[in-house]
């Protein structure tokens, strides 16, 4: 009896967490131009995503260029920045650095996009430039974010492995950056590729930052959607974001797998 | 210990470089553009006029612990429920709570606006049955709906993963000695999970109170928070100054709320789950 009730609480929560979900998926089969208003099944939202007309083909390739390029140099600060924080000795300087990287995933994101703002409009006008804001300005601000989750991940496999192991290689001949390279970096490999992967996938989705931080020139996904959304919106949004739902959905399933038979394997 | 090598003690200097630049030194220029005039001359003006807007700091507060509080009663009994089951179906539940996270929060509440709205799916299958229409949006109750609908994931998930780690063998032993039901809650269970409470609480928090989105779009542009006000004095009115004011005291609230959660919960650990 106490199951009964727990399964349905869990039930309802699963209901009301994938409403939204559905009706998305739902009305991107809508045959109409509305997105509450259902007049018939059809696909034509489907096919309009890849034609040329389609108006999503740039925000779509934007906000990948953009999440790749600032997910692989946050991951390279990021792992690098990881590997310093290791080896501080000194435990002040630790604390800072440690505080420090937590400053942007504690403030709220707004607090983080307005106060970079804030800076690029600042040194802006101090050079005297026009536009402050461009793609640089949004790729640092997704750099900035991105690069404390890629410490977070990769700063517990380095706390992981064995210090003797480095040191060891040493004794046997090769250089501290031959034994960085050779042992320490592919222990702490997983990490980083999580790290990588938090940071893309923040970048992806982040709209906050990207709409405080970016000019007039460059639009992402999410700053599109947003924009759009001041109108009424076509189904050929919700289309566009069910694919990427079922994309989601086998990515998780994928990794759930094998990281399960990764771990059955131990 | 082998002596540093230089590669170790260079490797940082470019995210120490960065930090300094892009994360310490905006927040001091938060604060020079919230005690100065556009034209940068030192003014306690933008400060005198923050008084204008107690009630909407107010108001933000308010919504914002709400959505924390039913966030929190929701996800405490789902986790436990979700961490008593095997552990396949644990994984599962888990992928499920999960994939909305990575969804756009804007599509998702731009769905619920099309649920609710007075044109909306409710409204349509209740006038269909001759009832309503009813007033679901622009209402307090929907932007307090709509912050505990994006956030709740960041309430179970650290709640589950820590009730996940209490071994059967305690709550039988608890039982064993007498406690059932509610002083098993209350004694064993309860203190055992609170870490996880406290990141949830955080993580739910931290964005609702500084949210503008959900509550442009589901309190209808009626319901006015922080967020919103920051929004329109930086993109509308273009006064960086007020902005960056409004922004000082949401970092202070953010600051204050974080202290008074570690005050209650002692000392745990910090970034349980992030």
């Amino acid at each position: 009896m106490k199951k009964a009730i727990g399964n349905i609480f869990v039930g309802i929560i699963y209901f009301l967490l994938y409403l939204p979900l559905l009706v998305m998926v739902i009305f991107s089969f809508n045959e109409g131009r509305s997105t509450s208003v259902f007049k018939g099944f059809s696909g034509k939202w489907y096919v309009e995503l890849f034609t040329n007309s389609s108006d999503i083909g740039i925000p779509v390739r934007n906000t990948l260029f953009l999440a790749v390029l600032a997910a692989v140099i946050a991951t390279v600060i990021g792992t690098a920045a990881a590997v310093y924080i290791y080896y501080v000795r000194s435990k002040t300087w630790k604390n800072t650095l440690n505080t420090v990287t937590n400053i942007p995933m504690m403030n709220p994101d707004i607090v983080t996009g307005v106060s970079l703002m804030l800076l690029f409009v600042f040194v802006g006008r101090l050079v005297g430039a026009l536009n402050s804001l461009n793609f640089f300005t949004l790729l640092i601000a997704h750099i900035t974010f991105n690069i404390p989750y890629v410490i977070l991940n990769v700063l517990p496999k380095l706390n992981q492995t064995d210090p003797h192991l480095s040191e060891a290689a040493q004794d046997l001949g090769s250089t501290p950056t031959e034994a960085f390279f050779r042992v320490v970096l592919p222990s702490i490999m997983s990490g980083v590729t999580s790290g990588f992967m938090m940071a893309f996938t923040l970048s992806l989705d982040d709209f906050v930052i990207s709409y405080y931080t970016t000019g007039t020139d460059f639009q992402t996904l999410p700053l599109f959607v947003f924009n759009m959304v001041k109108k009424p919106v076509k189904p050929n949004i919700y289309a566009l974001y069910s694919i990427i739902f079922l994309l989601v959905l086998a990515v998780l399933l994928f990794t759930n797998i094998s990281g399960a038979k990764e771990k059955r394997k131990k | 210990m082998k002596q540093r090598s230089l590669l170790q003690r260079i490797i940082g200097a470019p995210y120490v470089l960065w930090a300094a630049i892009f994360i310490v030194v905006p927040l001091f220029i938060v604060a020079y553009y919230s005690f100065t005039d556009p034209n940068g001359a030192p003014t306690l003006a933008n400060i005198k006029n923050l008084g204008e807007y107690g009630p909407i700091f107010r108001d933000s507060i308010l919504y914002s612990l709400a959505a924390t509080v039913i966030s929190l009663v929701l996800a405490y009994p789902f986790a436990y429920v979700m961490s008593r089951k095997r552990e396949k179906t644990q994984q599962i539940m888990m992928v499920l709570v999960m994939l909305p996270m990575w969804m756009s929060l804007l599509i998702l509440t731009y769905s619920w606006m099309n649920i609710l709205e007075r044109n909306g799916i409710i409204n349509t299958l209740l006038s269909k049955i001759g009832a309503g229409p009813l007033t679901l949006i622009g209402t307090p109750g929907a932007v307090i709906f709509g912050m505990v609908y994006n956030y709740i994931p960041y309430m179970i998930l650290p709640i589950y993963s820590v009730m996940a780690k209490i071994e059967p063998s305690v709550l039988e032993a608890a039982e064993d000695l007498g406690s059932g039901g509610l002083s098993k809650l209350y004694r064993v269970i309860l203190p055992l999970s609170m870490p996880g409470v406290v990141s949830g609480i955080t993580m739910v928090f931290v964005p609702s109170v500084s949210t503008f989105y959900i509550s442009q779009k589901l309190g209808d542009g009626k319901i006015l928070l922080v967020g919103d006000i920051i929004e329109r004095q930086i993109q509308a009115q273009n006064n960086y100054n007020m902005g960056a004011a409004l922004s000082l005291v949401l970092m202070v609230i953010i600051v204050l709320s974080m202290a008074l959660m570690k005050l209650f919960a002692g000392d745990t650990d910090e970034n349980l789950y992030v």
